[in-house]
């Protein structure tokens, strides 16, 4: 009986147990699973470009040289783009610290005035000031008086210049920025670079070939440190782009598109006038003297004058103001250089508003000594995200997709199908062309290369901001730096004369044809358009 | 609870269906957990971000403060991975099972497909103010009510052990 009762005991003992531990054997099935898929992921990545993540970093924010040397500054011309650039040195109008500070104090999410303010201090004074429009002037004043701005107080004020070539008179000032429309930017850059001055120019270089050519000449000869204005050099994007390109796992690349897509007055540059825009404010004869065709001052004038990117006699449309930001990025990334030929077409489609640059605009570029065509569309009235495709036989890559700017925010690089290099990986499955085999998006953790339809979405999104080091920064500010820590310790910057040169003569190439309805070829030897 | 365990264990077919069910979402709790914590780039940040409804204003106080994303990060990988274990086993399943749903609950609140609300992140399925969030969190109200870990699981060898 007893053993009877023991053996029941023990089946009771042994039933109860097989039911406690009853569901452990699919934590065993799970772990098996989950092995595996940790497995295949690492292989993914491995086959990949895990590597080439940690490869290169970009440069780290600070350099160490802004302590070094003061340098005083000049802005000439503080319009839109000229207060940007004087905000990245480090110097903002009370108008905009309050108006930012007060944006983010109602919304948490708004970091513009946490980014200015954790700006490195560049070590800088903005001690002189040349604008042609007395509000734009008077704002600049304010923005070297202001404060509130990163690093400590400012150590001296500006003065203001009603001409250009006083500004440059002045021994204190070591460098300027130029950020007037492009007619006036040869004439200033290279009187400044015979004052000895160093310059940061914005972009487009020049408006006309002939004049870039004299400037790059006067850069060179007189040695001063200059830098173009395309802050794209500073995007980590771009950065992480050109590695993958440089290792080949594109491919053959014969076929690169860039493109701008806007459909807004804003973006179609019908900006506003100024109310206090008239006679007494604005000096429209300085304004107009190197421009072709002069103009009384009247309501016609006020249009140009504010919204110069229209006309030719200012500027050369998205030539200069938004092929030369896609140019140079690609530039960047790839080192195209100048084009042998380049033709363009377009036209006045939408904007019928008395401009005489194009709305519409296509230009190609041919490179026959690296079997490349680069496409550049541009549409000034549709807003669809076109981004930039970098084609290759084994694989592409878009980038970004928003419009204007030549910023790279994100990019993805997809196989290609019939690629050579990934035939084997793509047999067996590793790759599928349905999803990347590369994402980088920026700022949201998502470095990654195994991804999700969530991470490429999120790679398509543009963000306004580059990143160092997990650190947000604006890359305005980025661009200034390089050019001033280039200054003190004599190296070139990232958008040095040599690269700027490449932008123009492409640019003026591209306008060119518009302009005299053919193809233009680019004589590298006697440097001339035929 | 007696009178239900015993009607439960009555019924072999309630009793291995509420089982499999909190097997299976145990499983999928506990991969969620595991999935965060071993990829080094994951964050609560994208979901908050795009949340809507009455919780969007908490959502964007935690995504600007780094400290307190951090702590979201954290509590949401760990919280799921034990929920998960825990409910696969049968291990203090009735807890988990509860805690389980506060959090699925949240992920619905945090961001509902009710009508007039968009999101910009691309949706996995069709949705009308029901989603799997909430149909998940409904089936860890079942598990809750019905727990089954002490009839198939390691809360068993623990009731035993006690009673023992």
């Amino acid at each position: 009986m007893s053993e009877n009762s023991n053996q029941q005991n023990n089946d009771m003992k042994r039933r109860e147990l097989l039911k406690g531990l009853a569901t452990v054997p699919v934590l065993g099935l799970f772990l098996v699973n989950l092995w595996q898929k940790i497995r295949r992921d690492t292989l993914k990545k491995s086959n990949i470009l895990a590597n080439l993540v940690q490869e290169k970093s970009a440069p780290a924010v600070v350099k160490g040289l802004s302590d070094s040397r003061h340098l005083n500054i000049g802005i000439i011309g503080y319009g839109g783009r000229g207060s940007h650039l004087i905000r990245g040195a480090g110097f903002a109008t009370k108008g905009w610290t309050d108006t930012v500070s007060e944006n983010a104090r109602k919304n948490k999410l708004d970091k513009q005035f946490a980014t200015f303010m954790s700006q490195e201090d560049l070590n800088c004074s903005l001690v002189g000031v040349c604008d042609l429009f007395d509000v734009n002037a008077e704002l600049a004043m304010n923005a070297s008086q202001n404060e509130v701005r990163p690093g400590v107080k400012p150590q001296a004020t500006a003065t203001r210049y009603r001409h250009y070539t006083e500004l440059l008179a002045n021994d204190n000032i070591d460098a300027v920025v130029v950020a007037t429309p492009d007619h006036w930017h040869s004439r200033i850059a290279i009187d400044a670079a015979k004052a000895g001055k160093h310059v940061y120019c914005e972009k487009g270089l020049t408006r006309t070939f002939d004049e870039a050519i004299d400037l790059y000449d006067t850069v060179k000869k007189t040695g001063i440190t200059f830098q173009l204005g395309h802050q794209n050099r500073q995007v980590e994007a771009n950065e992480k782009a050109k590695q993958i390109i440089d290792q080949g796992l594109l491919g053959p690349i014969n076929l690169v598109e860039i493109a701008t897509n806007r459909n807004s007055p804003w973006g179609a540059w019908v900006w506003g006038i100024h109310p206090k825009g008239n006679k007494k404010t604005i000096d429209w004869d300085t304004f107009q003297e190197p421009s072709p065709n002069k103009v009384p001052f009247g309501e016609e004038a006020l249009k140009r004058f504010f919204r110069w990117r229209c006309w030719f006699d200012y500027g050369t449309g998205l030539s200069g103001d938004l092929l030369s930001h896609d140019f140079d990025a690609i530039n960047q990334m790839m080192e195209i250089g100048i084009p042998k030929y380049a033709s363009s077409t377009g036209g006045i489609y939408f904007y019928k508003d008395g401009r005489d640059v194009p709305d519409v605009w296509n230009a190609t570029f041919e490179y026959p000594d690296k079997d490349l065509t680069l496409l550049y569309s541009a549409t000034l009235s549709s807003n669809n995200p076109r981004g930039n495709r970098i084609m290759g036989h084994d694989a592409s890559m878009q980038m970004g997709g928003q419009s204007g700017g030549g910023s790279v925010h994100g990019f993805i690089v997809t196989a290609d199908s019939e690629s050579t290099q990934y035939k084997d990986r793509l047999n067996s499955g590793i790759i599928n062309t349905r999803y990347p085999i590369y994402t980088y998006s920026p700022g949201s953790k998502q470095i990654d290369g195994v991804t999700s339809a969530t991470s490429r979405y999120f790679a398509n999104k543009g963000l306004l901001y580059t990143y160092r080091e997990g650190k947000r920064v604006d890359p305005t500010h980025l661009h200034i730096k390089d050019w001033l820590d280039s200054i003190r310790d004599g190296s070139q910057p990232k958008c040095n004369i040599e690269v700027a040169f490449h932008e123009a003569v492409a640019c003026h190439m591209a306008t060119e044809s518009y302009l005299q309805g053919r193809r233009i070829e680019w004589d590298p030897v006697n440097r001339k358009l035929i | 609870m007696r009178q239900l365990d015993s009607s439960i264990m009555a019924n072999r077919c309630q009793l291995y269906g509420l089982v499999t069910l909190r097997v299976l979402i145990g499983w999928h709790f506990l991969y969620e957990g595991i999935s965060k914590i071993i990829n080094p780039y994951w964050s609560s940040a994208a979901y908050l971000l795009d949340s809507k409804w009455i919780f969007s204003g908490l959502a964007k106080t935690i995504v600007s403060n780094p400290n307190l994303l951090g702590i979201s990060d954290f509590v949401n990988m760990w919280a799921l991975t034990l929920v998960g274990a825990s409910l696969l086993l049968g291990l203090f399943s009735r807890y988990s099972a509860l805690v389980g749903m506060g959090f699925v609950i949240l992920y619905f609140l945090f961001a509902p497909p009710f009508l007039g609300l968009e999101y910009s992140r691309p949706g996995e399925g069709s949705y009308i103010i029901v989603n799997k969030n909430l149909i998940e969190a409904c089936a860890l109200w079942v598990l809750y009510a019905f727990p089954t870990g002490h009839l198939i699981g390691l809360d068993r060898l623990l009731t035993k052990s006690e009673s023992n």
